[in-house]
């Protein structure tokens, strides 16, 4: 039995999703420039997903464009916004816990003269909209706060976000990769400007995404050419990747809550099951204001990456923040961001849910953690066996 | 279990020898830094100059638990002098190979050896000390 609990990283993608790109790869060749009747097709195609994209965030369909992810989608917001800002100012603010294409493409901006002032979050992942406030200058252009972490799964208090900058005409960006398809968003309500999703976190197909951009709202595009995606995405549409990513937000959008609903009583028993059962073993992130599913864990005196290969060994799939894991060898700025000490950070482990994950396998995994968990220790010369 | 690593690493991790601590240990080596993610810590029974028992305990990833196992192996029965020339290199080279940048961070194991011996070596010359001191008091 193999358990896949690294929904995080990477999701399957759903088999109607599947059955729906097939025949844009043989029979429905044609490319939506084209004026033919393969062309039409395609055209249809494409608009057919991006009003089912757009549905699922509550915003028309010409306020989408395509990308190829959540990475290209928030490059082209805050580069795009950026650049087309810059008359009005060079200030940036973002939170301590996004995303490394948030984090990095703000340090890129920085080299080319913006300024960038990163907010803190408190010890359960939450960024206070006050913090935010306190930041603001008439020079800050962009705010930039992920709808929800998908280290740790807190959810950010984005309406109030969304209002604040609203009021005082900056440009919001937010990054839902994580929240999307979890949790319902609504980019009107919440005043969102720009907003990044993922295909694959969708279960749809990987290397496709899309960016919200507001109506009124003007990018400077990253990628010039032939001027498609309302020129802020040059470059021949990938329509059968386009083609999943609206089958599967088509069918998230219908599905969401019992999905939510069920990854949610999952979590809950996962969470418990821990909490309830293991020594010296915490939650990380915000106990309520968290997604669906997220189970994010600390366990003291062991190390993540050899939780994940023990697990591995077991035939459960999960991952940690520990710098073990990772060729930079530095632990997750989530966790060090939350307050973990570098040596708490180590001793992380994720389990993201998917909507296919089951009952038997969460109950599985709860057998198999604390038998990883008390071996891992018996070897630690950190632990005294309290 | 990862690809990166060897089926020694692998197997080492799965099943690591000489796992504990000794009882009136002659010896203890400590290295490492939770903040980096390893800590090592080895015992040693010694007579006659020779590792008679050797015990590790190990935070850390993969390759330092495998690491720690392997030196236990290779150091049991050796003189002091014969286990002083163990390097990282050959424990690594021992487990068929470590990952790259796990040759630096997590291949602590020969430095935990050496520590342990040096602390054997400080309290003998502490207890030769000792015995005069006591031969004094007689």
């Amino acid at each position: 039995m193999r358990i896949y609990m690294d929904n995080a990283s990477s999701a399957p993608v759903d088999k109607r999703v599947i059955e729906a790109m097939f025949p844009y790869f043989d029979t429905h060749v044609g490319n939506p420039t084209s004026l033919h009747s393969s062309g039409i097709d395609a055209r249809r195609a494409l608009e057919n997903a991006r009003e089912s994209v757009a549905s699922l965030i509550k915003a028309q369909s010409k306020e989408i464009i395509f990308t190829s992810g959540g990475t290209e989608s928030n490059n082209i917001a805050l580069r795009g916004a950026a650049q087309r800002k810059k008359k009005k100012g060079n200030h940036i603010i973002i939170t301590a816990i996004e995303h490394m294409s948030v984090v990095n493409t703000c340090k890129d901006l920085q080299r080319e003269g913006f300024e960038v002032t990163t907010v803190p979050v408190d010890k359960y992942g939450l960024v206070d909209q006050a913090r935010i406030e306190a930041e603001i200058t008439n020079r800050t252009i962009i705010i930039s706060c992920q709808y929800a972490n998908s280290e740790i799964g807190t959810i950010q208090p984005i309406a109030q976000i969304g209002a604040m900058t609203r009021e005082q005409d900056i440009i919001f960006h937010v990054d839902a990769v994580a929240a999307a398809g979890k949790i319902h968003i609504d980019v009107q309500q919440d005043n969102i400007d720009l907003l990044s999703i993922s295909s694959n976190d969708l279960y749809g197909p990987r290397g496709v995404g899309a960016l919200y951009v507001r109506s009124g709202i003007l990018l400077r595009p990253v990628m010039t050419g032939g001027g498609q995606e309302r020129g802020l995405r040059s470059g021949s549409e990938n329509i059968p990747a386009i083609v999943g990513m609206g089958k599967a937000c088509e069918i998230i959008k219908e599905e969401i809550k019992s999905d939510s609903g069920r990854m949610e009583s999952l979590q809950e028993r996962l969470i418990e099951g821990v909490l309830g059962n293991m020594q010296h073993a915490y939650l990380t992130g915000h106990r309520t204001r968290r997604l669906p599913h997220i189970a994010s864990y600390r366990f003291s005196f062991i190390e993540g990456e050899s939780i994940i290969l023990s697990l591995n060994d077991l035939g459960i799939e999960a991952s940690t923040g520990s710098a073990c894991s990772v060729k930079t060898l530095e632990p997750s700025h989530v966790l060090i961001a939350i307050g973990l000490r570098p040596e708490e950070a180590h001793g992380s482990l994720l389990l993201s849910l998917n909507r296919w994950n089951t009952e038997k396998e969460v109950d599985y995994v709860l057998e198999s953690l604390p038998l990883v968990v008390d071996r891992l220790r018996a070897l630690s010369p950190l632990y005294n066996g309290d | 279990m990862d690809i990166d690593y060897s089926e020694k690493v692998k197997e080492h991790f799965r099943n690591p020898r000489n796992v504990g601590t000794i009882k009136d240990a002659d010896a203890v080596g400590r290295v490492g830094n939770p903040v980096c993610g390893d800590v090592m810590e080895i015992q040693l029974k010694i007579e006659d100059n020779i590792i008679k028992d050797i015990k590790f305990q190990t935070f850390g990833c993969a390759s330092a638990i495998a690491t720690s196992s392997m030196i236990t192996e290779m150091a049991k029965g050796k003189t002091l002098d014969e286990a002083l020339e163990i390097t990282r290199n050959d424990v690594a080279d021992e487990l068929d190979g470590l990952p790259p940048i796990k040759m630096h961070c997590s291949n602590l194991a020969a430095d935990a050896l050496h520590s342990a011996i040096e602390d054997y070596m400080e309290k003998q010359k502490k207890g030769e000390l000792k015995l005069g001191e006591n031969e004094y008091d007689v």
